[in-house]
């Protein structure tokens, strides 16, 4: 316990700047630094933060299993940064939809949200993780008691939404969101099998 | 927050390639045109092999439209042909090595003239011309393209069909060692596309072997393809080996993939949603980032040249 501060004085600041790159990156290409953002900017814009966004839900999913499997329990430590981190980048992905796909046209968006399936998944998945975002704060946390963790297990119902809105998304090619969704089964599969064998644990002690 | 600089300079002038306007240089290319017997070709298109080489003899067309053009930049990296991979620049990544030459088209079906012909005894018999056209994805970005080509028309009439033919339908190269993309099976390969014969004569459909004044770069279908500007751009099929003239509908790559999100005609129709998305509005591309969406016309603006082709047609069904 006493050895974690320094560590986290160091560690926590270097994953926060890691998180933050594929945001300083296309920041930069935003403004023709380091390059630019192709010739369709605001589908460039959407897709990398779209993108961004289902990794770090990908990357927060696996916190758990990996801390189980490998028995690092500091990777715990972490997981609040990913998660918020995840919920930013779907958060500016869907600002950037709003501000320049949709020209901030209320009825439009409206009609999209209820007309096209996808953008329904896509909205409620960042609607979800707003929700979390919003109760991660540790007062929050401790006043919600049991609740809290009940509504923090949403983040697998995120993570298949955000898989499923990429998949309808795509015109033909799948082989991306095929990726994410093998993983999201992958990871879920783990954590149900950890969860049975602590039940068949807890009922051999009974 | 993303504020890409931008001048006030429009692309069109920003494009300006030096070549370009300059290419009044009139060759006399009398020895070819006279070799071509049904042919009322002045000069005979002969398209040089080099990709960076300036086409001659190029004849300006009414049918061009005054809008602003793309760049030359725009229009040849940001591509949809998956024969060279699904990502929008892999058609500009994987497509250089690509061998537009020697090239045969195999012409068949039914019409009087049949076989196979080498692509500079394809294009002889015609005279290069100009087209300015609005090209609308179906994935609503748009952009205005001046393309370099042969109508259509002229090519189905010098291959004489029959009362039997009745489309034309079009392959692309199969040759998965040259296009990697066709090692996925994204799409069901060649890829295939068609017409109706009244669309295929119609004066605006033309085969394009140029963009700018130049050789048509492979990554926008070299040596050529077809341009149809009313319809969806996966239409234009490009890099094309065979063409055949046909008395039923033939079947079309998209259309195959996924039947009822792409139809066979796949007209611009800015009243008919995509299933997954709104088709009433575009991106033209090369726009500022913070620049308004654009209303899409019907028949992407072609309408008084071609809406009498669907008069008894419904186009929400024949989407």
């Amino acid at each position: 316990m006493n050895r974690s501060k320094p560590i986290s004085f160091f560690w926590k600041p270097l994953v926060f700047f890691i998180c933050l790159t594929p945001f300083l990156i296309i920041t930069s290409n935003s403004f023709g630094l380091l390059g630019d953002l192709g010739v369709n900017q605001v589908e460039t814009l959407i897709d990398h933060f779209g993108n961004w966004a289902l990794r770090f839900i990908v990357i927060a999913l696996a916190v758990s299993p990996l801390r189980k499997i490998t028995k690092w329990s500091w990777l715990s430590r972490y997981r609040r940064m990913i998660g918020l981190f995840a919920f930013f980048y779907a958060f500016m992905h869907f600002l950037i939809w709003t501000v320049l796909e949709k020209e901030l046209n209320l009825n439009n968006i409206i009609e999209d949200i209820i007309e096209r399936p996808f953008i329904l998944l896509g909205f409620i998945a960042v609607f979800l993780l707003a929700s979390l975002a919003i109760t991660s704060f540790v007062r929050i946390r401790i006043y919600m008691k049991g609740y809290w963790q009940l509504l923090h297990n949403m983040i697998y119902v995120i993570g298949i939404l955000s898989v499923w809105h990429y998949w309808w998304q795509v015109k033909k090619d799948i082989t991306e969101p095929l990726i994410y969704a093998l993983i999201i089964f992958i990871l879920l599969f783990i954590r149900i099998a950890y969860y049975q064998k602590n039940k068949a644990m807890s009922q051999t002690k009974d | 927050m993303f504020i890409k600089k931008t001048s006030d300079i429009k692309p069109s002038e920003i494009t300006s390639e030096t070549n370009y306007l300059n290419r009044r240089s009139f060759i006399k290319a009398g020895s070819i045109a006279g070799g071509s017997l049904i042919s009322d070709a002045t000069f005979g298109a002969i398209i040089p092999r080099s990709q960076k080489s300036t086409l001659s003899n190029v004849k300006k067309s009414l049918f061009s439209t005054s809008e602003s053009m793309n760049t030359f930049k725009e229009i040849t990296t940001y591509n949809n042909f998956y024969e060279f991979g699904t990502g929008k620049s892999d058609p500009f990544l994987n497509a250089k090595e690509f061998r537009s030459r020697p090239w045969k088209i195999e012409v068949s079906g039914h019409a009087k003239k049949n076989g196979v012909i080498d692509f500079d005894e394809f294009m002889r018999p015609f005279d290069l011309e100009e087209r300015i056209y609005r090209m609308r994805c179906v994935e609503a970005w748009s952009m205005v393209i001046p393309w370099v080509g042969i109508p259509l028309a002229k090519v189905v009439n010098y291959f004489q069909p029959t009362s039997k033919a009745k489309y034309v339908a079009f392959k692309t190269l199969k040759d998965p060692e040259q296009m990697p993309g066709q090692k996925s099976w994204v799409l069901n390969w060649p890829y295939r596309e068609g017409l109706t014969i009244e669309e295929a004569t119609n004066p605006l459909t033309i085969l394009a072997i140029g963009i700018y004044g130049k050789v048509i770069p492979n990554q926008n279908g070299a040596p050529i393809r077809l341009v149809v500007p009313w319809k969806y751009g996966f239409k234009s099929i490009k890099s094309i080996v065979g063409i055949e003239f046909t008395s039923k509908q033939p079947k079309t790559s998209w259309n195959m993939s996924n039947p009822r999100e792409y139809g066979f005609y796949a007209n611009v129709n800015p009243n008919v949603d995509h299933p997954r998305w709104s088709q009433s509005m575009e991106r033209r591309i090369g726009n500022s980032i913070f620049a308004k969406k654009q209303k899409t016309l019907m028949f992407n603006g072609y309408g008084e040249h071609v809406a009498h082709l669907y008069k008894n047609l419904n186009l929400n069904r024949y989407f």
